[in-house]
């Protein structure tokens, strides 16, 4: 049996999707800029499918620019905004859980002189409103802060943190590549200036996402050449993967199905096997995320393991990164690091099915035994937590 | 994350032959620690070859970490097995990631701990034998 449970990382392109982006290769292959025929077809799916994504957060078209997906977004709004606004202030507030799309063009701008905080949360990931209120002085101009949570799928107030922004006229950016049609978003009614997704998140092509820009928000393009995207965002427009884009959008969610299967799957986990923690927030997470930590075992060992039996997830372990550093969001959330190696995240799907969780929870607990039985860690045995043993090479 | 193992690591992996523990074992070794990510134990018994040398005569190991450290350790295991304690002792972590068709250079650390575990094993046998 397969299960694919790392729809965090990407999902399958739906046979709906692929079939209304096939004629956009094949045939209607215009380039959106030209004037003939060819182009006019191009032209005419942009716009409706710009329309039908502006419609799902309640934006109005022109708001909607089109990217190459959520990390060009996350740089564009945050590097656009930085560079629009400099006359204004030089500080940005963003948190600890971010996606290295926020983090690293952060670390950029601070390298050439901007100021950037970086929020706490609490153990379970949650911003605290009065350290934001506190934080904004008159030199900041953009405050970002992630809706969804890629990794343990805590879901922010973005509705609160957008009005203390608005009071204190300071533009808010989210990023919303995790909740974008998993959470009801409007972006007026929320006062949201700035948002990120992504098309291959839901079921849609790699290679296109938007950002949607507020009508008045002072923004430098980042990326230079024709005049595409209402003059933000050069570049021959992926009309394939705007259309693709389009139509999982108007997908049925099947929200409903996905987290009572989400909640099946926490339930289970937590009965069945001991010394267990689920990561993140109970109620208000995404509705397609399980993130837990399996004391006594290392993540990418069990991940290994699971894969070996047609499950994939993924893993916040140190021993699974390049920097061999525990992930920064179980770090923010106050996870012991021996906590955050065990730690593995299950992202469910509207392909997922019950058959595949039970399956995924009975290869799982064989798994998780194996490895606490190899294992000379247990229940009521401390080692001594020091760092770098025998990290010298 | 996509850690590129050779096909020899993931086999040892998949199948460890030297896991357990040996009751009554003349030397135990353990290193590592949880925030590390890796933690092993060596359980040895010692015996004694026609030459009258001593020799690993048994090894156990359990081992708490990733994929190279469950690979390296088990490796180790079984290249000690069998081999005088001076033999033992010449044994160097490169030793085993080049058994192993080597480690991804993000890995080879995990290799130290299958090299400190089996010493700390000797030593612990050496320094309860005085």
């Amino acid at each position: 049996m397969k299960v694919y449970l790392d729809n965090g990382a990407t999902t399958k392109v739906s046979d709906e999707v692929v079939r209304a982006i096939l004629p956009y290769y094949k045939k209607h292959y215009g380039n959106a800029s030209s004037l003939h025929d060819f182009g006019a077809k191009a032209k005419e799916a942009l716009e409706k499918s710009r329309k039908i994504i502006a419609q799902e957060i309640n934006a109005d078209p022109e708001e909607i620019v089109f990217t190459s997906g959520g990390s060009e977004s996350d740089n564009l709004a945050i590097k656009g905004i930085a560079y629009g606004n400099k006359k204004k202030g030089n500080h940005i507030i963003t948190t600890k859980i971010e996606h290295p799309a926020i983090l690293g063009p952060c670390k950029e701008l601070f390298l050439e002189g901007f100021k950037v905080t970086y929020l706490d949360v609490d153990k379970n990931g949650f911003i605290k409103l009065n350290q934001l209120k506190k934080e904004i002085s008159d030199k900041t101009i953009l405050v970002s802060v992630i809706h969804g949570n890629n990794e343990i799928g805590t879901v922010q107030d973005i509705e609160k943190i957008a009005k203390i922004c608005k009071k204190k006229g300071v533009y808010f950016h989210t990023d919303a590549v995790q909740s974008f049609t998993k959470e009801k978003i409007d972006v007026k009614k929320m006062n949201i200036d700035l948002l990120s997704a992504s098309s291959h998140k839901i079921h849609g092509p790699k290679g296109i996402g938007f950002l949607y820009i507020r009508k008045g928000v002072n923004i430098k393009k980042m990326l230079y050449g024709g005049r595409h995207e209402n003059d933000k965002r050069a570049g021959t427009e992926n009309i394939p993967g705007i259309v693709g884009f389009a139509k999982a959008v108007q997908l049925d969610k099947k929200l409903k199905q996905i987290k009572k299967l989400r909640d099946y799957l926490i339930k289970r986990i937590e009965k069945e096997i001991s010394d267990v923690k689920l990561n993140g927030d109970r109620n208000k997470r995404l509705v397609n995320n399980v993130n837990i930590s399996f004391k006594y075992v290392e993540g990418e060992a069990l991940l290994m393991h699971l894969n070996d039996r047609g499950i994939a997830v993924s893993t916040g372990s140190a021993c699974s990164s390049q920097s061999l550093e525990p992930s920064h969001v179980l770090v923010a959330i106050g996870l012991k690091h021996e906590d955050a190696h065990g730690s593995i995240r299950f992202t469910l799907s509207r392909y997922t099915t019950k058959q595949e969780i039970d399956y995924t929870v009975r290869e799982l607990k064989k798994v998780v035994k194996l490895l606490r039985d190899m294992s000379p860690w247990k229940k009521g045995i401390n080692y001594e937590a020091k760092e770098g043993d025998h990290h010298g090479y | 994350m996509a850690i590129d193992y050779t096909k020899k690591v993931m086999r040892v992996f998949r199948n460890p032959k030297h896991f357990g523990e040996i009751k009554n074992a003349d030397g135990v070794g353990v290193v590592g620690n949880p925030a590390c990510g890796d933690i092993m134990k060596v359980f040895i018994k010692v015996g004694k070859n026609k030459k009258g040398e001593e020799i690993i005569k048994d090894i156990k190991i359990k081992t708490f970490g990733c994929v190279a450290a469950i690979a390296t350790s088990d490796t180790m295991a079984d290249m000690i097995k069998g081999k005088t304690l001076k033999e033992a002792m010449k044994l160097t972590n490169k030793d085993v990631a080049k058994k192993l068709g080597g480690l991804p250079p993000i890995k080879m650390h995990c290799s130290n701990l299958s090299e400190e575990g089996f010493r700390a094993a000797i030593k612990d046998y050496e320094k309860k034998k005085k």
